[in-house]
């Protein structure tokens, strides 16, 4: 479903003249279609940037993403996009709600991006996130975790093929923590899709089967 | 469905500057607008009054001066003309009517004026319309000290028939000089939306025989307002009173000499034009600084939105949707701002003139304003747009890991 060849990004940095500095080489990354996976990796060592890369938002330097049949790397911007409204499910640390939006609202916006808003399943989400009572809510008006539930319940809207989590629980407490990780993989599993999950939290990776160091998958070259 | 929930949202959030922006819109549509119709509708309103006549014949002087005093019933009279001279115009074989005016008195500001009731019998004072009086009321009768008064005037001064009133000499009211005579208000005219309305009306020899006016003139006239048998005919008189003659002054034909009026304050209605474009510009300016400013509060919102699915080109309309809609919001308050000042201006125009500016009137500034005040309240909406255009989205996201 997903898979990944010489893949690889870097930046200009400031710290080296504006050099560029390479974050992200993989040689080789494959995810099969449904199979959920962990990726261990500490802070700053390119897993969001490896992320993004299979989303969409940033463009590759080299290398091939091909997610579901589509080569996402020849893509243009704009059908980056379409395709990340289509066929990916985003879910962020810091939730990134639309503070001004309501929780309905949330939830149809992302899904008009992509096949089209559909209030009965967005409210139907909703109700299995446990939130059918708050739809009319803005999100300042939700706890943490309620707010993470939303963003999975927005991630979740477009039948997405493959959803992408980075540090989806790091901003809950333990207990907040272990219920949304719970609801993130029943809810993908219930969606089908697959799910990528970045962190450096050893509960949170205790809790897959299949764990990865993203360490071993990236070998940047660093500077050139 | 999603560009107006992007836009009604952004919008709610920023509901104070959304506010305070679409007001400056109102004022810069309702300022372009009013200065317009101001001088449409006074330009219209002054060419289409004529109260009936084609042309005016008063002492020598200012053509303009003559249709202002006798017509409007504004400024100074130049002068009389001797019985003698209004008998002669009378009989002319081109004049179809010549109906004699005495001006130079008043009553508490407003004019007495003394004329012949065929003035109000035999004259249309507007194509089909005759003077009409209100019910229970009649026209003065002979050299009578009976009065009809124009509607506008007694209304003003509260006055209905039976009422009596004593007339004060000159044209501008002085406490000190009340004349002796009583006149009695026998009716009060229907409204004509004319200067007429803001007038006295009293028998010719009225004020011709007023106690302190001098007797030498009493037969003298302060103009003769003129109907004509034929065009032709009015240029045959001004040949014959302002080219041949040197006493008197044969002003025709009475619209064109409004309109050269109107042609010699022009530089003023360009003025206001250009100041009211100049608001408009700000306002549109006002757009964009508001919209702008906000962008650093949206980034993230902005990238949000593109991380979800957003394409570049749907956050760029978004924005220049938004700004469009201030400007539209502003544009419908405009007229409200619109009526208040055409409705003031008007009431002034009709106390000091009487003529009457239709304020409900349509014109196709009307909508030309509005999509204007739209459409470049937009185009202020550009800059900001591109600026949100180019939100980086990984960089405005979530802290790196």
């Amino acid at each position: 479903m997903l898979a990944i060849a010489d893949l690889a990004k870097g930046f200009a940095s400031p710290e080296v003249g504006g050099a560029r500095v390479e974050i992200v080489r993989i040689p080789r990354f494959a995810l099969s279609a449904g199979e959920h996976r962990a990726l261990r990796g500490e802070s700053g060592s390119g897993k969001t940037t490896f992320l993004h890369l299979i989303a969409g938002i940033l463009p590759a330097d080299e290398g091939r993403i091909e997610l579901d049949g589509v080569v996402v790397t020849e893509l243009s911007e704009s059908r980056r996009d379409r395709l990340r409204a289509e066929k990916i499910g985003y879910i962020f640390q810091t939730f990134n709600l639309l503070q001004g939006y309501t929780v309905l609202e949330n939830v149809t916006l992302g899904m008009s991006f992509g096949p089209g808003a559909d209030r009965a399943r967005a409210k139907s989400l909703l109700e299995r996130v446990g939130l059918g009572h708050r739809l009319d809510h803005f999100p300042r008006q939700l706890s943490s975790g309620q707010q993470q539930r939303v963003a999975v319940a927005r991630a979740l809207a477009n039948r997405p093929k493959l959803v992408l989590a980075d540090e989806p629980t790091g901003n809950l407490d333990r207990r907040h923590a272990d219920e949304s990780l719970a609801l993130i993989r029943e809810a993908c599993r219930e969606a089908g899709a697959g799910l990528l999950l970045v962190s450096h939290d050893e509960d949170v990776l205790a809790k897959f089967e299949t764990v990865q160091a993203f360490a071993d998958i990236n070998r940047p070259a660093g500077r050139t | 469905m999603t560009l107006p929930l992007i836009v009604y949202r952004s919008l709610r959030q920023h509901a104070l500057s959304t506010l305070v922006t679409a007001g400056s819109i109102a004022l810069a549509a309702g300022l372009l607008m009013a200065v317009w119709m101001v001088k449409a509708q006074s330009q219209k309103a002054f060419l289409e009054t004529s109260t009936g006549f084609d042309a005016v014949l008063g002492a020598r002087g200012s053509k303009l001066q003559l249709v202002l005093n006798s017509i409007f019933h504004l400024e100074a009279s130049a002068g009389n003309l001797s019985g003698a001279d209004y008998e002669q115009i009378k009989k002319h074989p081109a004049v179809k009517t010549a109906i004699p005016l005495a001006l130079g008195d008043n009553y508490l500001g407003y004019r007495v004026v003394g004329t012949l009731e065929e003035l109000f019998t035999s004259v249309e004072y507007a194509k089909g319309k005759k003077y009409a009086l209100q019910a229970g009321g009649r026209l003065f009768a002979g050299p009578a000290h009976e009065a009809a008064i124009g509607s506008f005037a007694a209304a003003k001064l509260n006055l209905k028939a039976g009422d009596t009133f004593r007339p004060y000499h000159g044209l501008v009211f002085d406490p000190n000089t009340q004349h002796e005579e009583v006149y009695t208000i026998v009716g009060v005219l229907q409204p004509t939306n004319t200067p007429a309305d803001k007038v006295i009306w009293i028998p010719l020899a009225g004020i011709q025989t007023m106690k302190g006016h001098d007797p030498r003139t009493a037969s003298d006239v302060s103009a003769v307002l003129i109907q004509l048998r034929t065009p032709m005919a009015g240029f045959q008189l001004d040949l014959m009173y302002n080219r041949q003659g040197n006493r008197l002054t044969f002003a025709y034909p009475v619209a064109a000499i409004i309109a050269d009026l109107f042609g010699k304050i022009g530089w003023f209605d360009r003025v206001l034009a250009l100041v009211a474009y100049l608001v408009a510009l700000v306002a549109a300016g006002s757009v964009l600084a508001s919209i702008y400013a906000s962008m650093s509060a949206r980034r993230r919102d902005l990238a949000i939105l593109r991380a979800l699915g957003a394409r570049r080109r749907t956050i760029f309309a978004a924005v220049v949707a938004e700004a469009a809609t201030i400007g539209a919001v502003g544009a419908v308050l405009g007229f409200a701002v619109y009526f208040g000042l055409l409705a003031t201006v008007a009431g002034i125009v009709r106390t000091e003139t009487g003529v009457v500016l239709e304020v409900t009137a349509g014109h196709p500034i009307l909508w030309i304003a509005p999509l204007a005040m739209v459409l470049l309240c937009a185009l202020g909406g550009v800059v900001p747009a591109f600026k949100a255009y180019r939100v980086p989205v990984a960089e405005t996201l979530a802290p790196t890991s």
